[in-house]
Protein backbone atom coordinates (compact mmCIF):
# COMPACT_ATOMS: atom_id res chain seq x y z
CA UNK A 1 0.00 0.00 0.00
CA UNK A 2 3.00 2.29 0.25
CA UNK A 3 3.71 4.57 -2.60
CA UNK A 4 6.98 2.79 -3.34
CA UNK A 5 4.99 1.06 -6.06
CA UNK A 6 3.24 4.24 -6.99
CA UNK A 7 2.20 3.89 -10.58
CA UNK A 8 -0.54 6.46 -10.67
CA UNK A 9 -0.70 7.72 -14.18
CA UNK A 10 1.27 4.71 -15.41
CA UNK A 11 -0.18 4.28 -18.88
CA UNK A 12 0.80 1.11 -20.71
CA UNK A 13 1.60 1.53 -24.41
CA UNK A 14 -1.21 0.51 -26.75
CA UNK A 15 1.20 -2.06 -28.21
CA UNK A 16 1.17 -4.05 -24.93
CA UNK A 17 -2.64 -4.45 -24.98
CA UNK A 18 -2.77 -5.36 -28.65
CA UNK A 19 0.07 -7.88 -28.31
CA UNK A 20 -1.57 -9.55 -25.31
CA UNK A 21 -4.93 -9.61 -27.12
CA UNK A 22 -3.29 -11.20 -30.17
CA UNK A 23 -1.51 -13.75 -27.95
CA UNK A 24 -4.88 -14.67 -26.37
CA UNK A 25 -6.45 -15.22 -29.80
CA UNK A 26 -3.51 -17.36 -30.93
CA UNK A 27 -3.60 -19.44 -27.73
CA UNK A 28 -7.37 -19.95 -28.19
CA UNK A 29 -6.66 -21.23 -31.69
CA UNK A 30 -3.89 -23.52 -30.40
CA UNK A 31 -6.04 -25.02 -27.63
CA UNK A 32 -8.85 -25.82 -30.11
CA UNK A 33 -6.32 -27.25 -32.59
CA UNK A 34 -4.59 -29.42 -29.95
CA UNK A 35 -7.95 -30.85 -28.89
CA UNK A 36 -8.27 -32.49 -32.31
CA UNK A 37 -5.38 -34.84 -31.44
CA UNK A 38 -5.76 -37.73 -29.05
CA UNK A 39 -3.05 -37.33 -26.42
CA UNK A 40 -4.79 -39.50 -23.85
CA UNK A 41 -4.68 -37.92 -20.40
CA UNK A 42 -2.35 -35.19 -21.66
CA UNK A 43 -5.18 -33.46 -23.53
CA UNK A 44 -6.48 -32.15 -20.22
CA UNK A 45 -2.97 -31.21 -19.05
CA UNK A 46 -2.20 -29.29 -22.26
CA UNK A 47 -5.61 -27.57 -22.23
CA UNK A 48 -5.10 -26.47 -18.61
CA UNK A 49 -1.54 -25.24 -19.25
CA UNK A 50 -2.80 -23.14 -22.17
CA UNK A 51 -5.74 -21.84 -20.11
CA UNK A 52 -3.39 -20.95 -17.23
CA UNK A 53 -1.10 -19.11 -19.64
CA UNK A 54 -4.06 -17.15 -21.00
CA UNK A 55 -5.27 -16.47 -17.47
CA UNK A 56 -1.87 -15.15 -16.40
CA UNK A 57 -1.69 -12.91 -19.49
CA UNK A 58 -5.08 -11.44 -18.58
CA UNK A 59 -4.12 -11.05 -14.91
CA UNK A 60 -0.63 -9.64 -15.52
CA UNK A 61 -1.41 -7.18 -18.29
CA UNK A 62 -5.16 -6.48 -18.53
CA UNK A 63 -5.46 -6.48 -14.73
CA UNK A 64 -2.05 -4.80 -14.34
CA UNK A 65 -0.80 -7.28 -11.71
CA UNK A 66 2.64 -7.25 -13.34
CA UNK A 67 3.02 -3.52 -12.71
CA UNK A 68 0.95 -3.03 -9.56
CA UNK A 69 1.76 -3.39 -5.89
CA UNK A 70 2.65 -7.08 -5.36
CA UNK A 71 0.10 -7.24 -2.54
CA UNK A 72 -2.66 -7.63 -5.16
CA UNK A 73 -0.79 -10.45 -6.81
CA UNK A 74 -0.50 -12.15 -3.41
CA UNK A 75 -4.26 -11.91 -2.89
CA UNK A 76 -4.83 -13.41 -6.33
CA UNK A 77 -2.23 -16.12 -5.64
CA UNK A 78 -3.78 -17.01 -2.29
CA UNK A 79 -7.19 -17.48 -3.93
CA UNK A 80 -5.70 -19.84 -6.53
CA UNK A 81 -3.59 -21.69 -3.93
CA UNK A 82 -6.52 -22.33 -1.62
CA UNK A 83 -8.70 -23.58 -4.49
CA UNK A 84 -5.89 -25.99 -5.39
CA UNK A 85 -5.74 -27.24 -1.79
CA UNK A 86 -9.53 -27.52 -1.70
CA UNK A 87 -9.76 -29.55 -4.91
CA UNK A 88 -6.75 -31.80 -4.22
CA UNK A 89 -7.77 -32.68 -0.67
CA UNK A 90 -11.39 -33.31 -1.70
CA UNK A 91 -10.25 -35.61 -4.47
CA UNK A 92 -8.05 -37.59 -2.10
CA UNK A 93 -11.38 -38.56 -0.56
CA UNK A 94 -13.60 -38.97 -3.61
CA UNK A 95 -10.95 -40.91 -5.58
CA UNK A 96 -10.09 -43.29 -2.74
CA UNK A 97 -13.54 -44.14 -1.37
CA UNK A 98 -13.86 -47.37 -3.31
CA UNK A 99 -10.52 -48.64 -1.96
CA UNK A 100 -11.80 -48.32 1.58
CA UNK A 101 -15.42 -49.33 1.15
CA UNK A 102 -16.72 -50.76 -2.16
CA UNK A 103 -20.28 -49.63 -1.38
CA UNK A 104 -19.12 -46.01 -1.15
CA UNK A 105 -17.36 -46.38 -4.49
CA UNK A 106 -20.57 -47.30 -6.31
CA UNK A 107 -21.76 -44.85 -8.90
CA UNK A 108 -25.03 -43.15 -8.05
CA UNK A 109 -26.68 -44.54 -11.18
CA UNK A 110 -29.52 -46.55 -9.58
CA UNK A 111 -30.84 -43.57 -7.66
CA UNK A 112 -30.85 -41.09 -10.55
CA UNK A 113 -34.34 -40.02 -11.61
CA UNK A 114 -33.79 -40.36 -15.35
CA UNK A 115 -33.44 -44.12 -15.00
CA UNK A 116 -36.92 -44.52 -13.50
CA UNK A 117 -38.87 -44.16 -16.73
CA UNK A 118 -36.58 -44.60 -19.63
CA UNK A 119 -38.37 -45.20 -22.94
CA UNK A 120 -36.58 -46.86 -25.83
CA UNK A 121 -33.95 -44.68 -27.45
CA UNK A 122 -35.55 -42.74 -30.25
CA UNK A 123 -33.18 -42.18 -33.17
CA UNK A 124 -34.81 -38.86 -34.07
CA UNK A 125 -33.62 -37.32 -30.82
CA UNK A 126 -30.13 -38.69 -30.92
CA UNK A 127 -28.82 -36.21 -33.47
CA UNK A 128 -26.10 -34.40 -31.61
CA UNK A 129 -24.92 -31.39 -33.50
CA UNK A 130 -21.24 -30.77 -33.67
CA UNK B 1 -19.69 23.47 1.72
CA UNK B 2 -17.39 20.70 2.81
CA UNK B 3 -16.17 20.32 -0.74
CA UNK B 4 -15.60 24.04 -1.10
CA UNK B 5 -13.36 24.05 1.94
CA UNK B 6 -11.54 20.97 0.73
CA UNK B 7 -10.91 22.45 -2.68
CA UNK B 8 -9.63 25.62 -1.11
CA UNK B 9 -6.97 23.50 0.61
CA UNK B 10 -6.01 21.95 -2.71
CA UNK B 11 -7.99 18.71 -2.30
CA UNK B 12 -9.74 17.51 -5.43
CA UNK B 13 -13.51 17.03 -5.14
CA UNK B 14 -13.34 13.30 -5.71
CA UNK B 15 -11.02 12.76 -2.73
CA UNK B 16 -13.07 11.46 0.21
CA UNK B 17 -12.26 13.22 3.47
CA UNK B 18 -11.04 10.07 5.24
CA UNK B 19 -8.12 9.57 2.84
CA UNK B 20 -4.87 11.51 3.09
CA UNK B 21 -4.32 11.72 -0.63
CA UNK B 22 -5.57 10.52 -4.01
CA UNK B 23 -3.01 7.73 -4.20
CA UNK B 24 -4.09 6.26 -0.87
CA UNK B 25 -7.74 6.40 -1.93
CA UNK B 26 -6.95 4.63 -5.18
CA UNK B 27 -4.82 1.92 -3.56
CA UNK B 28 -7.51 1.29 -0.93
CA UNK B 29 -10.17 0.89 -3.60
CA UNK B 30 -7.93 -1.54 -5.42
CA UNK B 31 -7.21 -3.57 -2.28
CA UNK B 32 -10.94 -3.83 -1.55
CA UNK B 33 -11.66 -4.83 -5.13
CA UNK B 34 -9.01 -7.56 -5.10
CA UNK B 35 -10.37 -9.00 -1.88
CA UNK B 36 -13.82 -9.06 -3.50
CA UNK B 37 -12.33 -10.79 -6.54
CA UNK B 38 -10.77 -13.34 -4.17
CA UNK B 39 -14.25 -14.23 -2.88
CA UNK B 40 -15.43 -14.49 -6.48
CA UNK B 41 -12.60 -16.88 -7.33
CA UNK B 42 -13.48 -19.00 -4.29
CA UNK B 43 -17.16 -18.98 -5.31
CA UNK B 44 -16.30 -20.43 -8.71
CA UNK B 45 -13.73 -22.68 -7.03
CA UNK B 46 -16.47 -24.70 -5.39
CA UNK B 47 -18.00 -25.44 -8.77
CA UNK B 48 -14.61 -26.24 -10.30
CA UNK B 49 -14.10 -28.73 -7.47
CA UNK B 50 -17.48 -30.37 -8.15
CA UNK B 51 -16.57 -30.51 -11.83
CA UNK B 52 -13.22 -32.18 -11.05
CA UNK B 53 -14.90 -34.85 -8.90
CA UNK B 54 -17.59 -35.72 -11.46
CA UNK B 55 -15.22 -35.68 -14.40
CA UNK B 56 -12.82 -38.00 -12.60
CA UNK B 57 -15.72 -40.34 -11.79
CA UNK B 58 -17.23 -40.34 -15.30
CA UNK B 59 -14.48 -39.50 -17.82
CA UNK B 60 -16.12 -41.37 -20.71
CA UNK B 61 -19.55 -39.89 -20.09
CA UNK B 62 -18.04 -36.37 -20.03
CA UNK B 63 -16.36 -37.06 -23.35
CA UNK B 64 -19.59 -38.33 -24.93
CA UNK B 65 -21.76 -35.58 -23.46
CA UNK B 66 -19.45 -32.74 -24.51
CA UNK B 67 -20.18 -33.61 -28.14
CA UNK B 68 -23.65 -32.17 -27.56
CA UNK B 69 -22.04 -28.73 -27.20
CA UNK B 70 -21.38 -26.66 -30.31
CA UNK B 71 -17.61 -26.09 -30.57
CA UNK B 72 -18.01 -23.33 -33.17
CA UNK B 73 -20.33 -21.32 -30.94
CA UNK B 74 -18.08 -21.95 -27.93
CA UNK B 75 -14.94 -20.80 -29.76
CA UNK B 76 -16.78 -17.75 -31.12
CA UNK B 77 -17.88 -16.84 -27.62
CA UNK B 78 -14.30 -17.19 -26.35
CA UNK B 79 -13.05 -14.80 -29.03
CA UNK B 80 -15.95 -12.41 -28.33
CA UNK B 81 -15.26 -12.33 -24.60
CA UNK B 82 -11.48 -11.91 -24.99
CA UNK B 83 -12.11 -9.03 -27.40
CA UNK B 84 -14.48 -7.43 -24.88
CA UNK B 85 -11.75 -7.73 -22.25
CA UNK B 86 -9.36 -5.97 -24.61
CA UNK B 87 -11.81 -3.12 -25.30
CA UNK B 88 -12.42 -2.79 -21.54
CA UNK B 89 -8.66 -2.45 -20.92
CA UNK B 90 -8.49 0.13 -23.70
CA UNK B 91 -11.41 2.06 -22.15
CA UNK B 92 -9.37 2.44 -18.95
CA UNK B 93 -6.29 3.43 -20.92
CA UNK B 94 -8.29 6.05 -22.83
CA UNK B 95 -9.49 7.60 -19.58
CA UNK B 96 -5.91 7.54 -18.21
CA UNK B 97 -5.10 9.73 -21.21
CA UNK B 98 -8.14 11.89 -20.48
CA UNK B 99 -9.88 11.02 -23.75
CA UNK B 100 -13.53 10.92 -22.73
CA UNK B 101 -15.07 10.16 -26.13
CA UNK B 102 -12.64 7.33 -26.84
CA UNK B 103 -13.44 5.87 -23.42
CA UNK B 104 -17.14 5.91 -24.25
CA UNK B 105 -16.52 4.25 -27.63
CA UNK B 106 -14.60 1.46 -25.92
CA UNK B 107 -17.23 1.02 -23.21
CA UNK B 108 -19.98 0.79 -25.86
CA UNK B 109 -17.90 -1.77 -27.78
CA UNK B 110 -17.46 -3.79 -24.58
CA UNK B 111 -21.21 -3.72 -23.96
CA UNK B 112 -21.92 -4.75 -27.56
CA UNK B 113 -19.51 -7.70 -27.34
CA UNK B 114 -20.96 -8.75 -23.97
CA UNK B 115 -24.45 -8.71 -25.52
CA UNK B 116 -23.16 -10.81 -28.42
CA UNK B 117 -21.82 -13.32 -25.90
CA UNK B 118 -25.21 -13.54 -24.19
CA UNK B 119 -27.13 -13.86 -27.46
CA UNK B 120 -24.91 -16.76 -28.56
CA UNK B 121 -25.32 -18.32 -25.11
CA UNK B 122 -29.10 -17.92 -25.45
CA UNK B 123 -29.08 -19.91 -28.70
CA UNK B 124 -26.95 -22.62 -27.10
CA UNK B 125 -29.24 -22.83 -24.07
CA UNK B 126 -32.42 -22.78 -26.18
CA UNK B 127 -31.15 -25.69 -28.26
CA UNK B 128 -30.43 -27.74 -25.14
CA UNK B 129 -33.77 -26.86 -23.56
CA UNK B 130 -35.45 -28.01 -26.75
CA UNK B 131 -33.65 -31.37 -26.68
CA UNK B 132 -34.21 -31.92 -22.96
CA UNK B 133 -30.50 -31.73 -22.17
CA UNK B 134 -31.30 -30.17 -18.83
CA UNK B 135 -29.76 -30.40 -15.37
CA UNK B 136 -30.49 -33.15 -12.89
CA UNK B 137 -33.99 -34.58 -12.78
CA UNK B 138 -35.18 -32.41 -15.70
CA UNK B 139 -32.86 -34.28 -18.06
CA UNK B 140 -34.91 -36.24 -20.60
CA UNK B 141 -32.52 -36.58 -23.54
CA UNK B 142 -31.79 -40.17 -24.63
CA UNK B 143 -28.99 -39.75 -27.14
CA UNK B 144 -25.87 -39.77 -24.95
CA UNK B 145 -24.08 -42.97 -24.05
CA UNK B 146 -22.56 -43.40 -20.62
CA UNK B 147 -23.36 -43.25 -16.95
CA UNK B 148 -25.32 -40.30 -15.57
CA UNK B 149 -25.14 -37.88 -18.54
CA UNK B 150 -27.47 -35.50 -16.67
CA UNK B 151 -24.55 -34.68 -14.36
CA UNK B 152 -22.60 -33.19 -17.25
CA UNK B 153 -25.48 -30.83 -17.99
CA UNK B 154 -25.94 -30.03 -14.31
CA UNK B 155 -22.32 -28.84 -14.21
CA UNK B 156 -22.63 -27.13 -17.60
CA UNK B 157 -25.68 -25.09 -16.62
CA UNK B 158 -24.45 -24.37 -13.09
CA UNK B 159 -21.06 -23.10 -14.21
CA UNK B 160 -21.97 -21.30 -17.44
CA UNK B 161 -25.14 -20.02 -15.73
CA UNK B 162 -23.26 -18.49 -12.81
CA UNK B 163 -20.78 -17.09 -15.31
CA UNK B 164 -23.67 -15.68 -17.36
CA UNK B 165 -25.07 -13.95 -14.26
CA UNK B 166 -21.63 -12.38 -13.81
CA UNK B 167 -21.70 -11.20 -17.43
CA UNK B 168 -25.08 -9.52 -16.81
CA UNK B 169 -23.80 -7.93 -13.58
CA UNK B 170 -20.67 -6.74 -15.38
CA UNK B 171 -22.76 -5.25 -18.19
CA UNK B 172 -24.90 -3.33 -15.69
CA UNK B 173 -21.81 -1.82 -14.06
CA UNK B 174 -20.22 -1.03 -17.44
CA UNK B 175 -23.48 0.69 -18.44
CA UNK B 176 -23.33 2.72 -15.24
CA UNK B 177 -19.70 3.66 -15.98
CA UNK B 178 -20.75 4.71 -19.48
CA UNK B 179 -23.38 7.01 -17.95
CA UNK B 180 -20.91 8.47 -15.46
CA UNK B 181 -18.27 8.99 -18.15
CA UNK B 182 -20.86 10.81 -20.29
CA UNK B 183 -21.73 12.94 -17.26
CA UNK B 184 -18.06 13.92 -17.03
CA UNK B 185 -17.42 12.34 -13.63
CA UNK B 186 -14.02 11.00 -14.66
CA UNK B 187 -10.75 12.43 -15.85
CA UNK B 188 -7.10 11.45 -16.28
CA UNK B 189 -6.71 12.25 -12.56
CA UNK B 190 -9.68 10.18 -11.39
CA UNK B 191 -10.88 7.02 -13.12
CA UNK B 192 -10.85 4.51 -10.23
CA UNK B 193 -14.48 3.29 -10.73
CA UNK B 194 -13.78 2.43 -14.38
CA UNK B 195 -10.56 0.68 -13.34
CA UNK B 196 -12.45 -1.43 -10.73
CA UNK B 197 -15.13 -2.27 -13.31
CA UNK B 198 -12.35 -3.38 -15.60
CA UNK B 199 -10.89 -5.70 -12.94
CA UNK B 200 -14.31 -7.32 -12.49
CA UNK B 201 -14.81 -7.71 -16.22
CA UNK B 202 -11.36 -9.28 -16.68
CA UNK B 203 -12.19 -11.79 -13.94
CA UNK B 204 -15.36 -12.76 -15.82
CA UNK B 205 -13.15 -13.29 -18.88
CA UNK B 206 -10.66 -15.28 -16.79
CA UNK B 207 -13.36 -17.69 -15.58
CA UNK B 208 -14.57 -18.27 -19.14
CA UNK B 209 -10.98 -18.99 -20.27
CA UNK B 210 -11.12 -22.04 -17.98
CA UNK B 211 -14.76 -22.99 -18.64
CA UNK B 212 -14.19 -23.15 -22.40
CA UNK B 213 -11.63 -26.01 -22.49
CA UNK B 214 -13.30 -27.82 -19.58
CA UNK B 215 -16.65 -28.10 -21.39
CA UNK B 216 -16.01 -27.72 -25.11
CA UNK B 217 -12.61 -29.37 -25.55
CA UNK B 218 -12.91 -32.67 -23.68
CA UNK B 219 -10.98 -35.48 -25.28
Amino acid sequence: MKSGSNNHGHVLPLRVYLTVGAALFVLTGITVWVSTFNLGPYNLVVAMIIAATKGLLVAFFFMHLFYDNKLYFMIFGFAIAFIAIFIVLTMFDTQARADVNPIEGRVIQPEAAIYEQKPALSPADSSVHK
Amino acid sequence: MHDEAARAEGHPGFLAHHFTDVEQQRESAKLGMWIFLLTEILLFGGLFCAYAIYRSWYPDMFHNAHKALDLTLGTTNTIVLITSSLTMALAIRSMQLGRKNLTMVHLVLTLALASTFLVIKYFEYAHKFHLGQLPGKFYTYQGIEGTNPHIFFTMYFAMTGLHGIHVIAGMSVIGWMLYRTAKGHFSAAYYTPIEMTGLYWHLVDLVWIFLFPLFYLIR
